[in-house]
């Protein structure tokens, strides 16, 4: 429905987005941590990756590096991001501002934060074409009517003057998803785009994000830390725990026989199937703090598997089946849990 | 196991009646506001709960499930309707005879973070209930004792109770809150989201402490959830709302897996679930809209504005609520729609 043709198609080959050993650090009042230690994953067009985690674990901070809006306090300390082959991490600010809508953007989960609270929504999502299409003031705004009626605004061309606390959680959501879409990026990133939404309209806004991925070819990396949506919605799934990735593949293969004990006890956390009066079988204790991760596996603390070399020696990700990989010493153990 | 744990809670001035439900509700109505900007927030809502079951709340943002909770902890007056605890009206209820049937019904609330004052210790949160109720445990000594017993209850250690809560982790945080709201051997204990800020593998953790303190204490919840996998778990009961009435009632089981108000089913099919295809419906029901405002609820049927089902009929009249038995002749299993779905039918 856009009348933008999609910038030109990269090699069927290179990934629109690869990261690779991407390393965070954070400076807090007491003393640098690692937020994010060596993720490495990379995605297609068409495809929907996953970032799943706990909170802390360093999803966001890894979808922030990746389009450049990292906090002050936080900087890149190793590693590469690539989109459409180019290194990001390398690239000027100029340069990476004319990625950021043609190429990549970013859907938040608090929309009312990241919306202006003091401009007509009409103009902020034309502003994109405004910048980086050059059109007039007129052009934009009737492609911004387009957009608002593309992702189900009603009356969008009244709804154009209102500002956005004039609008529900689920249509607010609705005008940034329209806003990151407007340029057909290659790659969206969505940033827990609707936990804070009702049920019913999750599931419109994840329908959404599905069919405008469908229009436009986009690779779409999910961050979320809700198994189910993961299942529903994603073809990969990266693990995360206390800024490592434990566990990926294929959402498909991971989910039926997970090769990393963390996964495999968020899995066996959700209370789906279970048997009521039954305990469920939880994950002892909680995820360490960033300044106390352990020297050896990150997981030894809550690890039912745990003994003397994970104390020792981090376990680097090996093989483990058709495209997936798993940071664990004894993952062959959970074959025959 | 603590000693108080075999104690089983105080009975009622008039003696516990045990083949009435603990927690009997009829036909509540509140409504905030005045005029045009005049809110019914619960518009004649019934609800029953059993002593030693749980009732699980669902619904959406809106449908005053957190106005029934605030009526049911006596914080809020209803308009209209009965309120009858253990066969009494705590809204009748004066000073020391209020005071004692406060004892008798606590919450835990949602956000571990913002319930707990940072600058009390454990031991302090969870004692502070007892400056009020002072002879529920009576002595410096048996209130020691007795701390560390509720510790021990939710899976905390003796050595916590001298820690603050920024020394504790989320769920920890959660664990004093349900501490705090056992230290007065309440009867009912009503649930506003208690897992929905927790980490999922910490999420666990908190409901195997509320289903473990059911066994071991016979308490009576109302789990007040948007999790519909998190409410099936623990519910007995399941009541479903929407806009200020109760839509659907009935057994768990029942309800999700032959629910009969498509507001119902449209919520579950909305959910997204880890294994798809696993027994219940999994058509997915895609919904219109959004829920209406409440200043402006539909005429007739509430649900009418979105429901794939909707014919002139609903618009004009409110539907009844529709009974069915259960198939084993159990309860009954209600719904409010003029078109129920009927069992094993698929998706008009």
């Amino acid at each position: 429905m856009t009348t933008t043709s999609p910038p030109t198609r990269s090699d069927a080959d290179t990934p629109a987005l690869d990261v690779e050993g991407l390393c965070v650090e954070l400076s807090t009042p007491s003393g640098t941590v690692r937020a994010v230690d060596g993720v490495s994953f990379s995605v297609r067009r068409g495809r929907t990756l996953a970032l799943l985690g706990e909170s802390g674990c360093g999803k966001s901070m890894t979808a922030l590096s990746v389009v450049g809006l990292l906090d002050p306090a936080a900087a890149v300390t190793g590693g590469a991001v690539r989109v459409r082959g180019d290194d990001t991490l390398r690239m000027s600010p100029a340069q990476r501002r004319r990625l950021a809508g043609p190429v990549l953007s970013i859907v938040f989960q608090d929309a009312l934060t990241a919306l202006n609270p003091v401009q007509p929504v009409g103009r902020q999502i034309g502003e994109p074409f405004r910048i980086h299409r050059r059109l007039s003031r007129r052009q934009a705004r009737e492609k911004a009517i387009e957009l608002m009626t593309r992702v189900g605004i009603p009356e969008p061309r009244q709804r154009a003057r209102s500002y956005p606390h004039q609008f529900s959680g689920g249509m607010r959501q609705r005008l940034l998803i329209a806003m990151a879409v407007a340029l057909a990026p290659d790659v969206l990133i969505a940033d827990e785009p609707t936990t804070a939404l009702d049920v019913t309209v999750q599931a419109q806004i994840m329908r959404l994000l599905r069919d405008l991925q469908d229009e436009r070819d986009m690779a779409v990396v999910l961050i979320t830390h809700d198994l189910a949506v993961v299942a529903q919605r994603a073809d990969d799934v990266v693990v995360m725990y206390a800024g490592t990735v434990v566990e990926n593949g294929p959402v498909r293969d991971v989910f039926a026989a997970p090769r990393h004990p963390y996964t495999r006890g968020l899995l066996d956390s959700v209370p789906e199937d279970s048997v009521r009066g039954r305990p469920l079988p939880a994950v002892p204790g909680s995820p360490p703090e960033l300044s106390a991760v352990p020297a050896g596996c990150v997981f030894q603390a809550r690890c039912p598997l745990v003994r003397e070399r994970c104390v020792r020696e981090r376990p680097v990700p090996r093989p483990a089946g058709e495209g997936r990989s798993a940071a664990c010493h004894f993952s062959e153990e959970l074959d025959r849990a | 196991m603590p000693e108080s744990a075999t104690t089983t809670p105080g009975p009622a001035a008039e003696g516990p009646r045990e083949d009435t439900p603990l927690l009997e509700v009829r036909g509540v109505t509140k409504a905030f506001g005045s005029g045009r900007r005049r809110l019914t927030a619960l518009d004649g809502v019934d609800i029953e709960v059993g002593r030693g079951t749980t009732l699980g709340l669902v619904g959406e943002s809106g449908c005053g499930k957190s106005t029934l909770a605030r009526v049911l902890l006596g914080l809020e007056r209803p308009d209209a309707g009965t309120v009858r605890f253990d066969g009494t009206d705590p809204f009748a209820l004066r000073g020391k005879e209020l005071l004692a049937w406060r004892r008798r019904v606590q919450m835990v609330f949602q956000d571990p973070f913002a319930s707990l004052n940072a600058r009390m210790s454990a031991a302090d949160l969870i004692g502070e209930p007892w400056r009020t109720h002072r002879d529920v445990v009576p002595g410096a000594g048996a209130r020691e004792k007795r701390i560390r017993e509720l510790l021990d209850l939710v899976g905390l250690r003796a050595g916590d109770a001298h820690r603050y809560p920024n020394e504790f982790s989320g769920g920890q945080r959660q664990r004093i809150g349900i501490a705090r709201a056992l230290a007065l051997d309440p009867d009912l204990v009503v649930c506003d989201e208690p897992v929905s800020a927790l980490d999922l593998s910490v999420q666990a953790q908190v409901l195997n402490v509320l289903s473990d303190l059911r066994t071991r204490l016979g308490v009576t919840y109302v789990f007040i959830s948007h999790d519909l996998s998190v409410v099936r778990h623990i519910s007995d009961r399941v009541t479903v709302m929407y806009l200020g009435k109760v839509v659907e009632h009935g057994e768990t089981d029942e309800v999700f897996e032959t629910p009969r108000h498509p507001y119902t089913a449209a919520l579950m099919s909305a959910a997204p679930v880890l294994h798809p295809g696993g027994g219940s419906r999994r058509e997915e029901i895609q919904l219109r809209g959004e829920i209406p405002s409440p200043f402006d609820i539909p005429s007739g049927c509430r649900f009418r504005t979105r429901c794939p089902r909707a014919e002139e009929q609903c618009a004009s009249e409110a539907p009844p609520a529709a009974a069915r038995g259960t198939a084993d002749g159990g309860e009954p299993h209600t719904a409010l729609c003029h078109f129920p779905l009927a069992a094993g039918s698929s998706w008009a």
